[in-house]
């Protein structure tokens, strides 16, 4: 067996035994990332000198008897969290040259609980995007492959670096950040498993901000396990955050263990749409009979405003948007460029340092924000994500979770599905409802497609009920017994 | 509703972008069919129904009205594209 088949449970089993050390692991990924980095493009900025000094410290702290499950653990982070002292890009040119002064609360805390910081990874510029293309960095590679097919295809996306380090194992786990769907397709696309926890469960501070009504930080990792163990560190309380959530975290690798008998379990027939690949409706149906064989009770339900989530989202995520991303004008931070005057160096500065998807979307933000037509936009896009809300309000008096895909799609080549901005946004279709709700989702892979690639299922639970969700996904995981491994990988 | 060019510069200026001519036909197109897109939301009823801004199922908190955080200048001015002294520097605003 080889180092990098250990998950991160497996993995602090042997540092506890000291059958391995953290040095010994973190040099065998930071040897992983130097090979395989440069063609996958997962890693925007890479630390390996910060990450062998991380397992050194690690190694101390294992040998003092003060390790949690995390210590000495090499994962990636995403670029959108502030990092002390390394840069932090967003994947946009605009934060070029950006080192921020202070940690974001979820980075702090994996580096409190010990973790250790491979780099950062890639991801859609601003997290605008469904398949990393948009990154100011360059794309990122997919490690699967279709069979018979050496054609490069995109890992999702905004967290595809994330994804795509952690499924080539040049990263034993990874956090992300999921705005409409951005921990969960991503995931599916490569046969992870992540989670996109309740709105509030973890700090936004120091996370980059897109859409501050949706954005939520979530772990993906190669298992429910690890995800949970990830997780237990991630959530909690801040006072940093004003909408961060004052509640106990609970024990989610127990969860995990619980098992899915008398557990009701909601299929909404909103989400058989017309069109919907006959593959991902087939796993859809597996995961019913998982489940019922799991001793579930397997309930029709309906989500009636699904088919609206993504017109919503694509007002509500703009216009939020449209605001934050304001404060990149050439003054306080990041790259300016010179104007005749004050207004000229801004408008040079936003159109040099933002990229075609993120300058789209500040200026539907803009438009839909604009006098006279905010309330035609924005203010019905509100009232309709409260009937979203509703309506898993009422699905969830009746059920105890919700199974459906996570992507209407397997992964899809580099360039494919480019026509024109909504075909890319169709992705999200699946993910977009439980965002605008706020409630946990997580995608679990499933099985392969007929060209050999990975498809999610994704378990929605009620606000602040990651526990089922684990206990569901878990089952899922269980039954599904998914071992492929992609082509291009640390072994 | 669809926008004209000069619109679509009407949003480039209001969001400080500044746009090519080329660019404002393209941008023209692409916004075209995102706003063609939401428009299916005229067909909701939304009649008695509050508008939904947060994720959050509680109220905003409210902390203790006290300083707790400051002195630190040289962090704050630590990434500025410019600076003059304890102060960021932007071209000249006032002739």
């Amino acid at each position: 067996m080889s180092i990098f088949d250990l998950t991160i449970a497996g993995a602090a089993k042997a540092l506890a035994a000291k059958d391995i050390s953290s040095v010994e692991l973190v040099t065998a990924y930071n040897g992983a990332v130097e090979a395989l980095n440069p063609r996958l493009n997962a890693y925007i900025t890479v630390t390996a000198e910060l990450a062998l000094a991380q397992a050194r410290a690690a190694d101390a702290r294992i040998a003092a008897g003060e390790a949690t499950p995390l210590t000495g653990i090499p994962l990636a982070m995403k670029d959108l969290f502030c990092t002390e002292g390394v840069r932090t890009t967003a994947a946009s040119k605009i934060l070029e040259p950006f080192i921020p002064q202070y940690e974001s609360t979820v980075s702090g805390k994996l580096k409190a609980a010990g973790a250790v910081m491979l780099g950062k990874a890639n991801l859609d510029e601003f997290a605008m995007g469904s398949s990393n293309i948009t990154s100011g960095y360059g794309p990122v590679e997919n490690p699967w492959k279709r069979a018979g097919s050496d054609a490069k295809l995109v890992p999702g996306g905004s967290s595809g670096g994330s994804a795509a380090a952690v499924a080539a194992r040049i990263a034993l786990g990874a956090t992300g950040t999921d705005t409409g769907g951005s921990i969960r397709q991503p995931a599916a696309f490569t046969g992870l498993a992540g989670i996109k926890p309740t709105y509030g469960r973890c700090s936004r501070y120091g996370i980059i901000a897109f859409a501050s009504s949706l954005d939520q930080a979530g772990p993906m990792a190669r298992n429910v396990e690890d995800c949970a163990l990830l997780l237990q560190a991630m959530a909690g309380f801040d006072e940093k955050d004003s909408t961060s959530a004052e509640r106990e975290v609970p024990d989610f690798s127990a969860a995990v263990q619980r098992g899915v008998k008398g557990l009701r379990i909601g299929i909404p027939a909103e989400y058989r749409m017309d069109g919907t690949n006959p593959e991902i409706v087939a796993l859809w149906e597996k995961g019913i009979e998982w489940l019922k064989a799991e001793g579930a009770e397997i309930i029709d339900i309906s989500l009636p405003h699904t088919k609206y989530g993504l017109a919503v989202y694509y007002i509500v995520a703009p216009a939020e948007a449209s605001s934050n991303l304001a404060r990149y004008d050439g003054v306080r931070f990041g790259a300016r460029v010179d104007g005749v005057d004050l207004i000229d160096m801004y408008e040079r500065t936003r159109a040099a340092g933002f990229g075609p998807e993120v300058k789209r979307r500040i200026m539907i933000g803009t438009y839909v924000l604009s006098h006279g037509y905010y309330d035609a936009y924005y203010l019905k896009a509100q009232k309709v994500r409260n009937l979203i809300l509703r309506d898993f309000t009422d699905a969830f008096a009746k059920v105890d979770a919700i199974l459906t895909p996570t992507a209407p799609s397997a992964a899809f080549g580099l360039g494919e599905k480019m026509d024109d901005p909504v075909t890319m946004y169709l992705n999200d279709v699946f993910t977009v409802p439980a965002s605008l709700a706020g409630v946990p989702a997580m995608s679990v892979p499933a099985g392969l497609s007929a060209e050999g690639l990975p498809l999610g299922l994704q378990v929605i639970g009620r606000h602040f009920d990651e526990e089922t969700v684990f206990a569901v996904s878990a089952a899922i995981e269980r039954a599904a017994g998914f071992t492929a491994l992609p082509e291009v990988r640390a072994k | 509703m669809s926008l004209d060019a000069a619109t679509v510069r009407r949003i480039a200026k209001l969001a400080r972008i500044r746009v090519d001519d080329a660019e404002v036909e393209t941008l023209q197109g692409e916004l075209n069919a995102i706003l063609g897109y939401v428009e299916q939301l005229a067909e909701v009823n939304v009649e008695g129904i509050e508008p939904l801004s947060g994720g959050a199922q509680m109220a905003l908190r409210a902390r203790a009205d006290v300083v707790t955080d400051g002195g630190i200048a040289e962090k704050v001015l630590a990434n500025a594209p410019d600076r003059a002294g304890e102060f960021f520097a932007v071209p000249k605003v006032v002739e």
